[in-house]
């Protein structure tokens, strides 16, 4: 079959010999690919960041796909069910699942405890292969994948797999009160679904800084929030405390993660010498533009073993931080029901339809900001036209 | 860019009317002030590791276990299984638990090593690494063409300079 295949940082290509994937499990199912996403996270892969990617691996967990195989264990799914299937692999009997932290997986990462199961993430989450595919094995199959509900486009619901639930979680974590002001560090897919989100929620402001100016224009109308260059800043905290009136935001959200621009020497210590996991840039102004007592929501992803935090100023502020990777089995029936009532718009948010046979320049476009690029959606050669 | 914010606006902007955005406050929640439940207490964590588990994917492959928890998940990822120096490295790696360091560097350099093993894998499979389509040069090509020749002016000249030095240096 043909899929994506990573053969070191910055260079992937398109294998039209990989193996097709078997039932492993009694839980298994086998699903063929209509429509994958490349993912912000994807790109920390890309770029040789997270530990244990190894050679020969496919990336991939924003994915929809027909369910072609079951295992003698499914009972829920059948043969010909177009599903979204969420990047959390989830085994829902673990305490964990119980209590809807469908992320923290206990049963589905033996190589980690510190993340749980992922289709496409390298050896940290499990050393699954991924959705940039014609075929993938789905554990558990039964638990999170979804029927795609009749009348939703295809393009919504594989939008729902990852990034629609990741940003509203990041709005969500923000412990958001009516009329509060939330500021996004970030304009990434992600950031502008937490920002478009934060308004669900009742944020009374709602602000998105980056560095890309046809990122930001683009959430401005997209989000509908104001948003900043912070290149055209002297200070990016202070822009913030000013413009709240020197109070501090109520709600910033870190949808940035490891590679963050923005100061040369977290640049060098964190993404050129490897020094820390990637850059804390984003997370450093979130936490100095917060307000006392303030809430900050990290969605973007840092890698291990560790990273430059300024968490004496957590302390003396009063900071309350939360983060998690996003529950989307948790989540879906609201966000089902927010995209099939047009409340949102997730499909919006692609801005390219590429062949699954061109994924490596997919992945360079998307690293460089080529084309004015915001979301990649990838689309094999055997998914339907529809 | 400060200069074109006024200090004042922050609540007149809050409080002003947001009946353009599709579902203003809809999801809000007065007892998310901090904690919203993401977390439905329900007492399974008491249960610590004696919960209903679904049966064991059977062991076809070797699978690295952290030793942080007492043996594998009953399910796992088939995906190129450790091999060749980087697999020695990547189990001696594991033998550290997830909160050292040395258990994370020596995952990144396995991977390091793993590249050199990946090129010599295609080599002898009769497979010659095709870098402009793997490096997505294409797509720089196309949209970022200028941009791109200068890099890559850049970097052949310095390879060039390094290259004449190290040659300079090995003559005398």
């Amino acid at each position: 079959m043909l899929a994506m295949n990573f053969r070191g940082p910055f260079r992937i290509r398109a294998d039209r010999n990989r193996p097709e994937p078997k039932i492993e499990h009694p839980y298994d199912a086998i699903v063929r690919v209509t429509r994958s996403l490349i993912c912000g996270s994807d790109l920390h892969l890309y770029h040789g960041m997270v530990p244990d990617t190894r050679v020969g691996m496919t990336f991939g967990h924003e994915f929809t796909g027909i369910v072609e195989e079951v295992g003698s264990g499914v009972q829920k799914l059948k043969v010909g069910d177009h599903v979204l299937v969420p990047f959390n692999i989830a085994c829902g009997t673990c305490p964990f699942c119980k209590q809807e932290l469908y992320g923290n997986c206990h049963e589905a990462n033996p190589e980690a405890t510190a993340s749980g199961g992922f289709f496409g993430y390298a050896h940290i989450a499990g050393g699954y292969d991924g959705g940039q595919a014609e075929y993938v094995r789905v554990p558990y199959a039964d638990v999170s994948p979804t029927k795609i509900p009749e009348g939703m486009d295809i393009e919504d619901a594989v939008m729902l797999t990852d990034v629609t639930p990741t940003g509203y979680q990041a709005a969500e974590m923000g412990g958001i009160q009516k009329g509060d002001t939330v500021v996004v560090w970030g304009a990434g897919p992600i950031g502008i679904m937490s920002a478009r989100c934060a308004w669900l929620f009742g944020a009374g402001r709602v602000i998105i800084i980056d560095r890309l100016n046809y990122r930001l224009e683009f959430a401005k109308k997209y989000a509908f929030c104001e948003a900043y260059n912070y290149e055209e800043m002297d200070d990016p905290v202070v822009f913030i405390k000013k413009a709240t009136d020197w109070f501090g935001a109520d709600v910033c959200i870190d949808a940035v993660g490891c590679e963050a621009s923005g100061s040369t020497l977290q640049s060098v210590l964190g993404k050129k010498l490897l020094m820390q996991a990637g850059s804390t840039t984003a997370l450093h102004w979130a936490i100095n533009s917060v307000k006392k007592g303030g809430i900050v929501s990290i969605i973007g992803v840092y890698g291990p073993p560790w990273n430059i935090v300024p968490i004496g100023s957590v302390m003396n502020k009063g900071i309350t931080i939360r983060s998690n990777q996003a529950s989307v089995k948790r989540l879906l029936p609201k966000l089902i029901d927010h995209v099939m009532a047009g409340r949102l718009n997730p499909k919006g948010l692609i801005s390219h339809r590429i062949p699954l046979e061109n994924v490596s320049d997919a992945y360079r476009m998307f690293s460089e900001k080529l084309d004015n690029i915001i979301k990649p959606l990838l689309i094999p050669p055997r998914a339907l036209t529809a | 860019m400060e200069k074109v914010i006024d200090p004042e606006m922050d609540r007149k902007i809050a409080n002003s009317s947001k009946d353009n955005i599709p579902g203003w406050g809809m999801d809000a929640d007065p007892e998310n002030d901090p904690t919203y439940p993401m977390k439905r207490w329900n007492g399974a964590d008491h249960e610590r590791i004696h919960y209903e588990k679904a049966p064991q994917q059977p062991v076809n492959i070797e699978v690295l276990r952290s030793n942080e928890r007492p043996t594998i998940t009953r399910v796992f990822g088939t995906s190129t299984p450790p091999q060749g120096l980087s697999g020695a490295i990547r189990r001696w790696a594991f033998k550290y638990s997830e909160g050292k360091g040395t258990h994370w560097m020596g995952l990144v350099l396995a991977d390091r090593v793993n590249v050199i093993e990946g090129v010599i894998s295609d080599l002898k499979n009769g497979i010659v690494p095709n870098l402009i389509e793997e490096l997505g040069w294409k797509a720089e090509w196309q949209h970022n063409r200028k941009k791109f020749i200068a890099r890559t002016a850049i970097k052949a000249i310095a390879v060039a300079a390094t290259a004449v030095l190290l040659t300079r240096k090995n003559k005398k």
